[in-house]
């Protein structure tokens, strides 16, 4: 039911496309759909009976998501989803003219996540459904983002009902931890009685307050009102607000008497009405005043639940039930009148009674149901709380004094007084006609606007005479407490009696305070404006900002050598620290074979002079040093894969580096000696002798078989090849490889981007059409005699015969080199890498003898497809073996074999001809890897060769070409 | 298991060397550092691998005096990383240069606004007074 609120929210999009504001209708069924079900559990649910639904969640915490609905739930849900549903249909005329789609779909779902707050029974669950409620709450009173006033309300909504909601989190967890389940139900059965369950209630008790805008979290109730009004409506007069009366309901019956429950919810209800009622005294905007009514009915209504008296439960539900029915039916109104006149503020509304003499009714019964005057359902009730006080003076219970009680009632009958005042105020305020106002232009109302408040003043006003009913349906819930008096229940009259007095005062009182407005008002002008609670609010809200801008500009200094050095000195203290616990440090040999040293003692002189030089050339030469001096180690130690693509990679990345830096000036930067230096020597050396140690740890440290030990057999078993590191590159560990092609992919597209700005453009431009684009008349010459081609486009003093001749007959030789490398690497040294990066040089020495023409002679296609169809072969060779019955990446192998000699012997040789084949299906993943690297290289070759070409032939062209890819700072183009 | 002293300096050094030129601000110089220290941690992990052997080829000689081919696999994986990276890097030294004239990595602006914020002891541009008046007036909705 309610994923069923979700799902007609997530369409609402769709529906208004098609029906524009008539797509309410749709939006209003699912609450209706839910308000008919709850109808259709009446019997169920009056015989003392709840409805259950349960589904596994999170079964190692114990928490399920339950749905229990007994008589609160079910009197609450039936609010929600009956007033959800008018509202709704309210909505469609409401929003004629400009349809709302995320309001309209965000009123829905908090329609929903409403109805699940109410109907579920694990505290977890109500948790989650309470903070979706507020969230959407912020959605929707933030619904005008570019307003001030909206952003400012919604922060202040959200940040106080979130932390209220925090508090009651962990009162959560403290009694469910404390009762040992989170299910209400089995709480509100068997009440745990620890002083932590308490505390936890208590901060239960906050949460409720600051939902339900109870002093001092009152504040953030009327900055709310810059929602719509048919929001303000529902989600802060008839439900939301009423999410914490419904905790306090639940929780009141067992918790009530915890120590420092009943006064808080007594003195904090009392200042609330009075608060709230003086200043909705003082307001001019019709909406405002009702939202300051609303505070003050909220705190009258907590305090009558949570005060834990059978009376008071039994008047505190009546009175939620009828503050849902007028409160509603007067935003509707407000809604209304702000509609047709353009303005909600009273001093401009006049003559509004004539205009809409029906509207005046209804609103009149409304604002007098609000003051409690007979035979309206507003006045039983407050009959009710009025009798549920009167046995609190009478010292039927223990813990409030016959004294604190009288001042209660004294505060109680003073706020009622105010509520009949500003009722009446609310309605002379929208109504009456006034003297000074200026003439008012007045729209009249669609009918649809009108009979939605009309239905539910009937409610209002035929509630009034079924006091006895209501009482028989929330007769269950008040017997559930076990303090106090029985209620004597609702009804219009029963008998001259001291509630039937209090509510004859607070009406004279109240009238006479409307009567003497004016004075009353000048008087309110002398109290000095407190505003304590929402002062402190802002005042930590700030105080939080700056404690972010001072905590930001301490830790982010926003220097790259800061930050390395606080990551590399944070690595050396804690390794070092851990190392200083080691007692066993294993034994060393100093060399395994002589080169070792040589070797070493070369590597670490280069890598110590290229720390040291300015020269960029020689830094990148030195470093190129290191690299080969890695290779010469990798085959000291019997690692002739390692060694061929160390070779071949530090060949690769040597052309890249020329590329780059021709057009990079000669030297670093000349920055004066920075006293940082020191500082930076001393943490290399800290972090190259905990690198040191680490790795001498960790040889020591193999004291059990490696992993690496099966592989031996594996290798040729399962993998079907002999090269063991490559099985395990294309085979054992394929999915490390196949991430590292796709970094490779990433890489190359990356470097493409970064030079090509907008798109691989230029593409490809041969020879031929290089040749044409130049309008010279040199003829084209394709004789064999031309060794490269495009050496036709360079500059003649470029040009390298002996260059281009050996590229010529080398170019061949190396495609072949790297075939064999990919085919035979499975058994012996070599493979997909290696291949490729021999393939990859091919085409660098081509761009290198001739040219980016020569480049596109050499590969007429673009790298991506290389790359693309790289990953896709390896992709399908990984996924096939799935329709076959295998697993992702099983390889298999097959023997092929070609008639033929076997071997031929010549001039003393025997070479191998024909004979048989052993395929692996996992050379097919190793083409893909061969491709993915040759495409990796050729976009290389492209960007920073071919690329940086173009650019640098840009610069030296006086006015733009087209297409330029050279931009300037600031995005714009040269 | 015994370690080899000779390679486990060299890659400290290396390591050293690298670090200390990660911590400069040229692009250039931050990537030959990357490089020249990555250089000294593949070493490391022949240093960890235990002892040197025979090539891990099956059939090419005494399983048991092979080299460990899992150190392998992963250092094979690493050096073909660094390349990637190191195009990619300096690519974008090149970009630097393109746009700003150098290859500096300089401090992040906004961070050194955030400092002078503090400094003067100012909120931050995003904190924006969330108070209404208690009168209505800014209280407006449709």
């Amino acid at each position: 039911m309610i994923a069923a609120h979700a799902v007609v929210a997530a369409f609402t999009p769709l529906l208004t496309r098609f029906l524009g504001s008539r797509a309410f209708f749709v939006l209003a069924l699912p609450p209706l759909a839910g308000a008919v079900f709850l109808i259709s559990q009446s019997s169920l649910i009056l015989s003392g009976g709840s409805w259950q639904e349960v589904y596994d969640w999170i079964p190692a915490l114990g928490i399920s998501i339950t749905f229990n609905m007994g008589l609160i739930q079910w009197i609450l849900g039936l609010i929600v989803t009956i007033i959800g549903f008018l509202i709704l249909v309210y909505c469609r005329w409401y929003f004629a003219d400009k349809m709302p789609n995320l309001s309209g779909a965000i009123l829905l779902a908090f329609a929903g996540a409403m109805l699940g707050l109410v109907t579920a029974d694990d505290l977890v669950v109500l948790f989650i459904f309470w903070e979706l409620t507020t969230i959407f709450s912020y959605l929707l009173i933030g619904h005008d983002p570019t307003r001030r006033a909206n952003r400012g309300a919604a922060t202040t909504a959200l940040v106080v009902t979130t932390s209220g909601g925090l508090m009651m989190l962990l009162g959560i967890i403290a009694v469910g931890n404390q009762s040992g389940t989170f299910s209400l139900a089995a709480i509100t059965e068997n009440p745990p009685t620890t002083f932590l369950a308490g505390f936890g209630a208590l901060l239960m008790l906050i949460g409720a307050l600051s939902k339900s805008a109870l002093v001092p979290f009152h504040f953030w109730l009327p900055g709310a009102m810059a929602a719509p009004t048919p929001i303000s409506a529902y989600l802060h007069a008839a439900a939301m607000v009423k999410a914490g009366i419904y905790l306090v309901a639940v929780l009141a019956p067992v918790f009530a008497s915890v120590p420092y429950w009943r006064p808080a919810v007594l003195i904090l209800g009392a200042t609330t009405m009075v608060v709230g009622g003086w200043r909705a005294l003082r307001q001019t905007d019709l909406k405002l005043l009702l939202a300051y009514g609303t505070v003050s009915q909220l705190g009258f209504i907590t305090l009558l639940v949570g005060m834990g008296t059978k009376a008071g439960a039994m008047a505190g539900i009546g009175m939620m039930i009828s503050h849902a029915l007028f409160k509603s039916t007067l935003f509707m109104i407000v809604g209304i009148v702000d509609h047709s006149a353009g303005t909600r503020d009273l001093r401009q509304l006049t003559g509004v009674g004539y205009r809409a003499p029906w509207l005046a009714v209804i609103g009149g019964l409304s604002a007098l149901s609000m003051a409690g005057i007979p035979p309206l359902i507003g006045f039983i009730t407050k009959e009710a709380a009025f009798e549920s006080i009167v046995y609190l003076i009478t010292g039927e219970q223990h813990g409030v004094t016959p004294l604190a009680g009288m001042l209660l009632a004294v505060a109680l009958v003073f706020g009622s007084a105010i509520t009949v005042a500003y009722s009446l105020r609310w309605w002379w305020g929208a109504f009456a006609n006034k003297d000074d106002a200026p003439v008012l232009r007045w729209n009249a109302p669609a009918w649809g606007m009108v009979a939605v408040p009309t239905l539910i003043t009937v409610g209002s006003a035929v509630g009034g005479f079924l006091g006895g009913p209501l009482t028989d349906v929330i007769y269950p819930y008040a017997e559930m407490l076990t303090f106090g008096t029985r209620s004597s229940g609702f009804g219009l009259w029963h008998g001259f009696t001291a509630p039937l007095a209090m509510s004859a005062i607070a009406v004279i009182a109240g009238v006479l305070l409307f009567y003497f407005r004016e004075p009353i008002a000048r008087v309110q002008a002398t109290f000095p404006a407190i505003r304590s609670a929402e002062d402190t609010f802002h005042r930590s809200m700030r105080g939080l900002d700056r404690l972010a801008v001072e905590t930001t500009a301490r830790t982010q200094r926003g220097s790259l050598p800061v930050y390395v050095g606080t990551i590399l000195v944070t690595f050396v203290v804690l390794t070092m620290y851990a190392m200083l616990d080691i007692r066993f440090w294993p034994d060393v040999t100093w060399f395994d074979s002589p080169i070792q040293v040589a070797v070493g003692a070369v590597m670490a002189t280069a890598a110590l002079v290229a720390a040291k030089s300015r020269g960029r050339v020689r830094g990148v030469l030195l470093t190129s040093v290191t690299g080969y001096g890695l290779a010469v180690t990798f085959l000291t130690w019997g690692a002739p894969d390692l060694a061929l693509t160390q070779i071949l990679v530090e060949s690769v990345t040597l052309v890249v580096f020329v590329l780059v830096i021709r057009k990079l000036p000669r030297y670093f930067t000349n920055r004066p000696l920075s006293s940082s230096r020191w500082w930076r020597v001393l943490v290399a050396i800290g972090v190259g002798a905990s690198a040191t140690l680490i790795s001498l740890l960790a040889a020591g440290a193999r004291i059990h078989e490696p992993i690496s030990e099966a592989w031996y057999e594996a290798a040729y078993e399962f993998g079907a090849g002999l090269n063991i590191v490559n099985v395990a590159l294309v085979d054992t560990r394929a999915w490390d490889t196949f991430g590292e092609i796709s970094v490779l992919v990433i890489a190359a597209t990356g470097v493409a981007s970064l030079i090509f700005l907008q798109s691989r453009q230029g593409g490809v431009t041969r020879t031929d059409e290089a040749l044409a684009a130049r309008n010279q008349q040199r003829e084209l010459d394709t004789s064999p005699a031309v060794w490269l081609r495009a050496g036709q486009t360079m500059s003649p003093l470029a040009r390298s015969l002996m260059f281009e001749v050996v590229t010529r007959v080398l170019f061949w030789v190396l495609i072949i080199a790297s075939l064999f490398l990919l085919l035979s690497g499975h058994n012996r040294p070599g493979g997909g890498f290696a291949g490729g990066l021999v393939a990859g040089m091919a085409l660098m020495v081509r761009y290198l003898a001739a040219g980016r023409h020569e480049l596109d002679e050499a590969a007429p296609f673009d790298a991506g497809r290389l790359l693309g169809s790289g990953l896709v072969i390896s992709v399908t060779t990984a996924i096939a073996p799935v329709f076959f019955g295998g697993t992702i990446f099983q390889s298999y192998d097959y023997f092929l074999n070609i008639p033929g000699p076997d071997s031929v012997t010549l001039f003393g040789y025997t070479f191998p001809l024909f004979g048989e084949l052993h395929l692996v299906t996992s050379t097919a993943f190793d083409i893909g890897v061969y491709l993915v690297v040759i495409g990796t290289i050729l976009d290389f070759a492209r960007s920073l060769g071919s690329g940086i070409d173009v650019q640098a032939l840009e610069d030296n062209v006086p006015t733009p070409l087209n297409n330029s890819a050279k931009a300037l700072p600031g995005g714009k183009r040269r | 298991m015994t370690a080899n002293l000779t390679l486990a300096i060299t890659a400290g050094i290396l390591i050293a060397c690298g670090v200390y030129l990660m911590l400069e601000r040229s692009l250039t110089r931050i990537l030959l550092g990357v490089i020249i220290a990555s250089n000294g941690v593949n070493m490391l992990f022949l240093v960890a691998s235990g002892r040197p052997g025979a090539p891990p080829l099956v059939g090419h000689d005494d399983p048991a005096a092979t080299a460990d081919p899992l150190p392998q696999a992963m250092v094979l994986t690493a050096i073909v990383i660094t390349m990637g990276v190191t195009a990619f890097v300096l690519t974008m030294a090149y970009r630097s240069f393109q746009l700003n004239g150098h290859d500096e990595v300089a401090d992040d602006v906004e961070d050194a606004r955030i400092r002078q914020l503090a400094e003067a002891d100012e909120l931050s541009d995003s904190y924006e007074a969330s108070d209404f008046s208690d009168s209505g007036e800014n209280v407006v909705s449709e």
